[in-house]
């Protein structure tokens, strides 16, 4: 019994990190219908830029993060207005395959520069710090840090959407191109500017990433892979869905590993096909696309 | 031709052939015969480099047929090359049949597959579709990684037996007077440019019939198609189901030739989808011809190329990125916007012609 309620707590904080996985991309999806098949790539490609940060400069990775967020939010702004805004707007065929060509490069990119050995980001005494609750139940600072940084993060994804100019832009594009285009909104700056915001999201899911487990240059599909599954089980168009979709995504994930450790990934793939055949719209639909 | 249609001053007529159409039938029916008749004369080493060329191509041809005409851009035709691969051993090692009896079965059971899969990536739309396939060869990939009796995790190998056991090797080594390994080589290399003759038939029948006509319709325009009365649902799974078959076939014909296949070679999405993605993008997608090219182009990189490794794989990417951006029509497409040629004609063209006044 124990063991069961264990698997549920670790799968709820799992689905933090998925949720954070999610999260840029739901932020893509939303505002500029972007499908991006680099999206996981991009996550290791921080989490590189992290450690090498914090290698160089001898800082904790909670402080490299905060010198990757701007470099990150740049180079978001420059990839959206320099390439990814010309695949926009003519067939599907464009941006998926610009982005999915992205994702090679920057698989063999990394794996060029840093060779394909697993790397770690190390935090000291807080990788392995744990809270106990009783019964011999215990949770991990980290994946409650994940879990509670997800959290954040879609605060403040909803806060910068619905309580700023920029906000409205993202919201006044996502419903109507062209109408936002005749009210005077550069849609090239806007899109350019969520992709930014989306890349803060990534560097801080590539800080949990490489806190919890090792990553190395190969391991960015399956990344994209969870988001995505995470974003449909939720529904699009919601962020608190993305959230709910992260977290069945990780307690299908946990259950199934507690059946057989060898299960972990396919129960977590079962659950979102079942999820895609009973509830093809997702849990907690709301846009109409 | 009806003429009150027609209208007084003009005829019109559906016109297929374009420039070049009757040359190229010859020429493909001379390279057909030379191609036939290579083994004869050519090295162990060209044989093996085109029996690969050969099933690159029928792969493209058919994700061609899936994503340049139906709109279904999947990045997950790795399932069934996979799924024809494992059927391929399955049926040889498990079930004992003879191999060149266990291909076409393979493709026969990777339509089966392709249904029940269709209905479930289905309920994604365009991108979402995209992604929807990939999870599915996942799903494929780990479950075959847990079937203990064809290696689990690790993979299997055929066995002597049964590579040695297509009809003709024999035949082979008498005749041109050489090793079984070689003879097994050619006999590949036969059922390689069967393969390809046959998808490239297939691909062509199905585009010159009246479900290609649709077919054409719904990749210029789908809703306009729809409004026309094209069941796009149907059309799509029909499509769907039929290149999983021929799919499916070419892995089984690839893990023939490779007789060792593992979980993470047959369902691997660089080999059989990116790669595949990236001849139809340089070559010219939505035709038949660009596919060709596509494939040339990318035997010779992969020859001269691909030592460099990672920065052989940085070079694809960034090539198909700049044939997006500049030249979305492919290589092809350029070459006959310039010229109006076509080898392939699958293009029908209205032809008004002014009428003699009587």
């Amino acid at each position: 019994m124990t063991g069961w309620i264990d698997a549920l707590i670790q799968g709820v904080l799992l689905g933090g990190l998925y949720a954070l996985f999610a999260a840029g991309l739901s932020l893509m999806f939303g505002v500029m219908r972007l499908v991006n098949l680099a999206h996981g790539d991009l996550i290791v490609l921080a989490a590189f830029a992290i450690l090498v940060i914090a290698g160089k400069l001898g800082l904790d990775p909670f402080v490299a993060v905060l010198v990757a967020i701007p470099i990150l939010f740049v180079i978001g702004f420059a990839l959206q207005y320099v390439l990814l805004n010309r695949t926009l707007g003519r067939d599907l065929l464009a941006p998926l395959l610009v982005t999915f060509g992205l994702s090679i490069i920057i698989q063999n990119g990394l794996l060029q520069l840093f060779s394909a050995d697993s790397q770690r980001l190390r935090a000291g005494a807080i990788e392995t710090a744990s809270i106990p609750l009783g019964g011999g139940i215990a949770v991990g600072v980290v994946p409650l840090l994940t879990l509670v940084s997800a959290i954040a993060v879609i605060v403040f994804l909803n806060l910068i959407f619905y309580r700023t100019p920029i906000g409205r832009a993202f919201r006044a594009t996502s419903d109507d191109l062209e109408v936002a285009q005749l009210m005077g909104i550069d849609i090239n700056r806007v899109f350019a500017t969520a992709m930014a915001v989306a890349f803060v999201v990534i560097a801080i899911a590539a800080l949990f990433l490489g806190l919890r487990a090792n990553f190395d240059p190969t391991i960015g599909p399956a990344r994209l892979l969870y988001a995505f599954e995470a974003v449909i089980i939720g529904g699009l168009g919601s962020f608190w869905g993305t959230l709910a979709g992260g977290i069945v995504l990780g307690l299908a994930q946990t259950i199934g590993a507690r059946i057989d450790p060898e299960w972990q990934i396919l129960a977590g793939h079962l659950a979102f096909l079942v999820v895609l055949v009973i509830r093809p719209r997702g849990l907690f639909p709301r846009a109409q696309d | 031709m009806d003429d009150t249609a027609a209208g007084p001053s003009h005829s019109f007529r559906i016109k297929t052939a374009g420039r070049g159409s009757h040359a190229a039938l010859a020429a493909v029916i001379v390279a057909l015969l030379v191609l036939t008749l290579l083994p004869l004369f050519a090295g162990r080493t060209l044989i093996q480099d085109l029996i690969f060329l050969f099933y690159m191509l029928a792969l493209a041809q058919c994700w061609n047929l899936l994503a340049g005409y139906a709109g279904l851009i999947s990045v997950g035709q790795q399932a069934f090359v996979g799924l024809g691969g494992y059927l391929l051993f399955a049926l040889t090692l498990i079930g004992g049949l003879n191999p060149l009896l266990a291909i076409p079965l393979a493709g026969v059971i990777a339509a089966l597959f392709a249904l029940p899969t269709a209905l479930v990536v289905f309920r994604l739309r365009g991108a979402y579709f995209a992604i929807g396939t990939w999870v599915v060869a996942e799903v494929y990939r780990l479950t075959f990684a847990q079937i203990k009796p064809l290696g689990g995790g690790t993979g299997t190998s055929l066995t002597p037996a049964v590579t040695s056991s297509v009809p003709g090797i024999e035949w082979v080594k008498a005749l041109l007077d050489v090793r079984t390994p070689a003879a097994r080589d050619i006999v590949s290399y036969w059922i390689a440019l069967a393969l390809l003759v046959a998808t490239l038939a297939a691909v062509y029948l199905i585009l010159r019939s009246r479900r290609g006509l649709a077919l054409g319709a719904i990749r210029d325009h789908e809703a306009a198609a729809a409004s026309l009365g094209v069941d796009i649902y149907r059309v799509k799974l029909a499509v769907y189901v039929a290149t999983a078959a021929m799919t499916g076939m070419i892995g089984a014909l690839i893990y023939l030739q490779k007789a060792r296949i593992s979980p993470d070679a047959g369902f691997a999405v660089l080999d059989w989808t990116a790669y595949v993605i990236f001849i139809v993008v340089i070559g010219g997608i939505g035709t038949m011809e660009g596919p060709v090219i596509g494939a040339i182009i990318f035997y010779l990189m992969q020859r001269y190329l691909a030592d460099f490794g990672a920065w052989y794989l940085i070079l694809l990417g960034t090539l198909g990125i700049l044939v997006m951006l500049f030249a979305p029509k492919g290589l092809w497409g350029l070459v006959a916007e310039r010229y109006d040629v076509t080898l392939f004609p699958t293009r029908r063209r209205l032809i008004a012609e002014a009428r003699p006044k009587s």
